[in-house]
């Protein structure tokens, strides 16, 4: 498995190829979301939605062999892409990795400009509860 | 000033830039219009020249400053045909003039068991304040259905008339689908029963000709900056003897004849109701915005907002997965769409990248939109500076975008 990293490194490429065109850098992130690991359906509840973003986002996590695996959705295909590029780096790791990952990405190729305030805000609630997730798996598994 | 869509555009500089790469298609303006140069030079010169508190001041910057604002309120009056200047209070905006009515009219004449209507229409600013008294007062908040196209049912509403009906607050215009409401109907049947009624002008008063007078509407409230006027500025026109019969709104300098320590007396109207010192600048400024208006006549801007609208509607109706919503058969200038497939927040983004400024979400409206199964819409809004070639490239995103979706 690449190293957070390595994948970072990989989605900054990939922005930089796109450079300032902002209709395909959209276009490019809608398609993202395309290739994510469906939600179980039983997932989506109310209280799997994150707070503090405008669109609804559905995120869960769980356990699988001492790594954390997550499944989200969302209902706009815009903000689906965008929790597939976290998942994409940090999906499968373990706590401590998730923890400690410097997400630098998201200014390297400059988020905030691209998807504009509100949505940051959305972003960063997203980021936030990745990590909450990871903390509480890393309590039970210390516990 | 004959309407010349060139010159007209020319006197807005901020229309005049690139956005993403490409040309600016600012279709936001029910949301808040853009300043012609008039109206920046006035806010400038104000402050260049003449910056000083007015009414009570005894030198020259102040006595001018004096005059201009109060030839504002000379301008204002005219613009909605009020009886008096005295019936034009400066607020922050209609959401202060509604909240004004609130504090004061709603809570010394709304008592327990009174009612309140309101339509489904409603901005939340014409909701929650009329929540506020109707929680502290023990009344009840009753509200006007609309059918599927976005139009208030005047039968149901009727219905819903009784004599424990104290207010009908009401928008004139719908911000989210533009329906122009029958208020004159719905005015006479208030007025009949003997309640008092205000309209919500926040959208009404930059397309329509506004005639408080032969409305006959107790309250009328709006913003400046939705006619092509500064922010953080409002009107609250209200009938003088309505106005007398209800509190003062703040306390403090301005509003008052008399002040000892055991009682104070009130100003008259409007004073009463302007504590503290006012947004004097934007006061001043706000009446070269009225005069842009005035020069162009309302007529001439509502045939080409009609024009515009009628064209967006029909070229964008052709789209396949295109959904208007909010098909009213009287409309201002809006227009608010979905695309099959795809969330509003999505094709407001595209839109963007494309250059083109529109609004997405639930517009401050969230019960229509649950009333209309929608958690939102995309909303394109037209104003005297927009042109039909804007809208071929509004149709043109839009047309590019509903394919991802509907092949």
């Amino acid at each position: 498995m690449s190293t957070i990293r390595a994948v970072q490194d990989e989605i900054i490429s990939e922005f930089e190829i796109l450079g300032d065109d902002k209709e395909s850098t959209i276009y490019f992130i809608m398609e993202l979301g395309a290739g994510m690991e469906k939600l179980p359906e039983s997932a989506r509840v109310e209280d799997n939605i994150i707070k503090g973003c405008q669109s609804k986002v559905w995120l869960i996590a769980e356990e699988q062999d001492g790594k954390v695996h997550y499944y989200a959705d969302s209902n706009t295909d815009i903000t689906k892409g965008l929790i597939f590029l976290l998942l994409r780096i940090l999906n499968d790791r373990s706590p401590e990795e998730i923890l400690n990952a410097n997400l630098d990405f998201v200014e390297r190729i400059g988020m905030g400009a691209i998807i504009g305030s509100q949505r940051s805000n959305g972003f960063a609630a997203m980021i936030k509860q990745i990590k909450l997730f990871a903390l509480a798996i890393q309590s039970n598994q210390n516990a | 000033m004959s309407f010349d869509l060139e010159k007209i555009r020319g006197l807005f500089p901020v229309l005049h830039q690139e956005v993403h790469g490409k040309p600016l298609v600012y279709f936001d303006n029910a949301a808040t219009t853009q300043k012609p140069n008039s109206v920046l030079d006035a806010l400038s010169n104000y402050y260049l020249r003449d910056n000083s508190n007015i009414h009570r001041g005894a030198h020259a910057l102040a006595d001018r400053a004096t005059r201009y604002f109060e030839a504002t309120r000379e301008t204002v009056k005219n613009f909605i045909n009020a009886r008096e200047t005295a019936e034009v209070i400066f607020t922050k905006g209609t959401t202060e003039s509604i909240n004004l009515v609130a504090a004061t009219f709603g809570r010394s004449f709304i008592n327990k068991g009174d009612e309140i209507l309101i339509s489904t229409l409603e901005h939340h600013s014409n909701i929650v304040p009329w929540q506020m008294v109707c929680e502290e007062r023990g009344a009840l908040l009753k509200i006007i259905p609309i059918n599927d196209a976005g139009e208030i049912l005047v039968e149901e509403f009727e219905k819903l008339l009784s004599p424990k009906t104290k207010l009908v607050s009401i928008v004139h215009a719908s911000n989210a689908l533009g329906t122009i409401n029958p208020v004159q109907k719905i005015i006479q049947a208030a007025h009949a029963i003997g309640a008092k009624v205000l309209l919500d002008g926040a959208q009404s008063s930059s397309h329509l000709e506004i005639d408080v007078q032969a409305l006959d509407c107790d309250f009328f409230a709006f913003s400046a900056h939705k006619l092509y006027g500064p922010t953080g500025l409002g009107v609250l026109y209200g009938k003088r003897e309505v106005l007398e019969s209800i509190p003062p709104y703040q306390g403090g300098g301005e509003m008052i004849k008399e002040v000892t320590f055991e009682k104070t007396s009130y100003n008259e109207i409007p004073f009463k109701f302007e504590a503290g010192t006012p947004n004097i600048g934007d006061v001043i400024a706000f009446k070269s915005a009225l005069d842009f208006i005035n020069d162009l006549g309302k007529k001439n801007i509502k045939a080409h907002e009609d024009d515009l609208l009628s064209y967006a509607s029909s070229r964008l109706g052709e789209i396949k997965g295109f959904i208007p919503v909010g098909t009213a058969s009287q409309k201002v200038s809006v227009l608010s769409f979905n695309i099959n497939g795809m969330h509003p927040y999505d094709v407001g983004m595209m839109l963007d990248a494309n250059g083109i400024a529109v609004r997405t979400g639930h517009h401050c409206t969230q019960p229509l939109m649950k009333r209309l199964g929608l958690e939102g819409t995309v909303r394109a809004s037209f104003a005297v500076y927009n042109s039909k070639l804007e809208i071929d490239s509004l149709v043109e995103s839009v047309t590019k975008i509903a394919r991802i979706k509907n092949k």
